[in-house]
């Protein structure tokens, strides 16, 4: 489903993914995980068309993500390009990025009607479905701003899956929520997880999660893969020492 | 010359200085408008991923910005007709203050749409949004009220500015007062109404404007 060929990616003189080779398999829910700056969300941004690489390519489903056929010679994708590729792939971000000038329930119908070309009645009732599906039918009529953060974020993941993605990028979607709600996002996740074949790329620190979810987990550091295995091997028999004390380190932080 | 203020010579030029308050709230409106949706064009089209359109653009704001109104003004009404374009006084006048100021209002939408988050960007391209309704759906709708205020601030100033319409002979508030004044060689009475006319409006318009800064600040 995605693949990446030697992908090199630099900001300035730091070289952040160094010929970074990794495939994950349509279905497949593969998280990444390794020390701040080793390039994980770079890797789900590089997907979502938020960066460039510099060199090396990216495949998803079978079509080039960074290049294109262009009179028989293949060129850097143009926006066109990246535009057809870019509607099978969808992300949650950090931050959440909810419209707030709009409500949820438009925060959910926008791209569908825009986008999709769905009608505003099939648009919304497919919304109230995914909102029921992360526990907030009742806050369609509300704003963003009035949404605690959790439920923000589980909006977000609404959003995201209104557009039918085949892949769904997750970038720390926790991690800028209060502890107590934290749960409840993880809840709805490991619930898409489980009941959809949505493939699903996940940055993350909550190993107990990665656990629950992960077919498989990659390590990474310094933009490569140090070592990658199914969760139940990776946490708890790993072969560098670099994922131990690596993970030493993220149990200690808690 | 008699200096004692009289309420009877007050009576008498009331009615032409009302109609020159009606020209100066009119070119004042008619300019605002010119200023605020050429602004947001100009505003837009620096931002072009084409170079020569922005640079153009970017030419333009600063000659504009770095010459005085009246010279905008003189040049509408008497440099566009030798090129066949022969507007009235009050149009030509409408027209310079609009594209001065909209050079202006450009600088602050400029400042609104960058002060729009990243992640509102990002989030767009993640659901593929077409760039059309990326504006008009979110990025305007959040820039926007952010730059009410200045807006606000920049028509208190148009308006004060109009009597320079007078200039080209747009009979505004100054040009009625300044017309009885030479009449009946009585200055007193027409400029202090004059002056009131415009703290009538511009104040409250002020205070106004302030309140809105206020509750713009709170909802970010
Ligand atoms: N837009 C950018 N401009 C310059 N440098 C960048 C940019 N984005 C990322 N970097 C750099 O790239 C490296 C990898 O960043 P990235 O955000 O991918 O790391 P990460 O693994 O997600 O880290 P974290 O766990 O802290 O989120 C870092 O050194 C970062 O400083
Ligand atoms: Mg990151």
């Amino acid at each position: 489903m995605i693949r990446f060929d030697k992908v090199v990616k630099r900001f300035g003189d730091n070289v952040v993914l160094r010929e970074l080779d990794f495939q994950v398999r349509p279905g497949e829910h593969v998280c990444l995980i390794g020390p701040s700056g080793s390039g994980k969300t770079t890797i789900l941004r590089l997907l979502m068309t938020l960066e460039r690489v510099d060199s090396g390519t990216i495949d998803v489903g079978g079509e080039c993500l960074t290049h294109m056929q262009h009179r028989g010679k293949r060129v850097p994708a143009d926006e066109k390009h990246l535009r057809t590729v870019r509607k099978r792939i969808g992300m949650v971000f950090q931050q959440f990025n909810l419209f707030p000038n709009m409500k949820v329930l438009q925060n959910l119908t926008e791209a569908p009607v825009r986008v999709l070309g769905l009608s505003r009645d099939q648009a919304e009732q497919r919304a109230l479905e995914l909102l029921e599906m992360v526990g907030l039918r009742d806050r369609a009529d509300a704003h963003p701003s009035q949404l605690s953060g959790g439920q923000q974020q589980r909006v977000a993941i609404a959003r995201a899956l209104a557009m039918h993605p085949d892949v769904l990028l997750l970038d720390e979607v926790t991690s800028a929520l209060d502890p107590e709600l934290v749960a409840d996002v993880l809840n709805v996740l490991k619930d898409i997880a489980k009941t959809t074949d949505i493939t699903m790329l996940i940055v993350t620190h909550e190993m107990g999660f990665a656990q629950d979810v992960a077919d498989r987990v990659l390590m990474f550091d310094q933009g490569r893969v140090v070592e990658q295995a199914a969760p139940g091997k990776l946490f708890t028999d790993p072969d560098q020492q670099r994922t131990r004390d690596f993970l030493r380190a993220v149990l200690e932080r808690r | 010359m008699n200096d004692k203020w009289s309420w009877d010579y007050v009576a008498e030029i009331l009615p032409d200085l009302l109609r020159g308050l009606l020209v100066t709230v009119q070119a004042t409106a008619l300019g605002a408008i010119l200023a605020y949706a050429l602004g947001l064009v100009l505003a837009l089209l620096r931002r072009s991923q084409i170079p020569v359109l922005s640079q153009l653009t970017w030419a333009f704001i600063e000659v504009i910005r770095s010459t005085p109104l009246l010279v905008h003004i003189y040049f509408v009404f008497n440099v566009l007709p030798q090129f066949g374009i022969t507007l009235s006084p009050l149009t030509s006048g409408v027209l310079a203050i609009g594209v001065h100021y909209a050079c202006y209002t450009a600088e602050v939408y400029r400042a609104g749409i960058d002060g729009v988050p990243r992640g509102q960007w990002e989030a767009c391209t993640a659901l593929s949004l077409p760039r059309g309704r990326v504006w008009t759906a979110v990025i305007l709708p959040q820039a926007i009220p952010r730059v009410l205020p200045a807006l606000g601030n920049y028509t208190i100033s148009m308006y004060k500015e109009v009597p320079l319409m007078f200039a080209i002979g747009v009979l505004d508030i100054v040009g009625r007062a300044q017309e009885a004044a030479s009449e009946s060689f009585r200055a007193v009475e027409p400029y202090t109404i004059a002056g009131l006319f415009f703290l009538a409006l511009s104040y409250p318009a002020g205070v106004l404007v302030r309140r809105l800064e206020r509750r713009v600040g709170y909802a970010q």
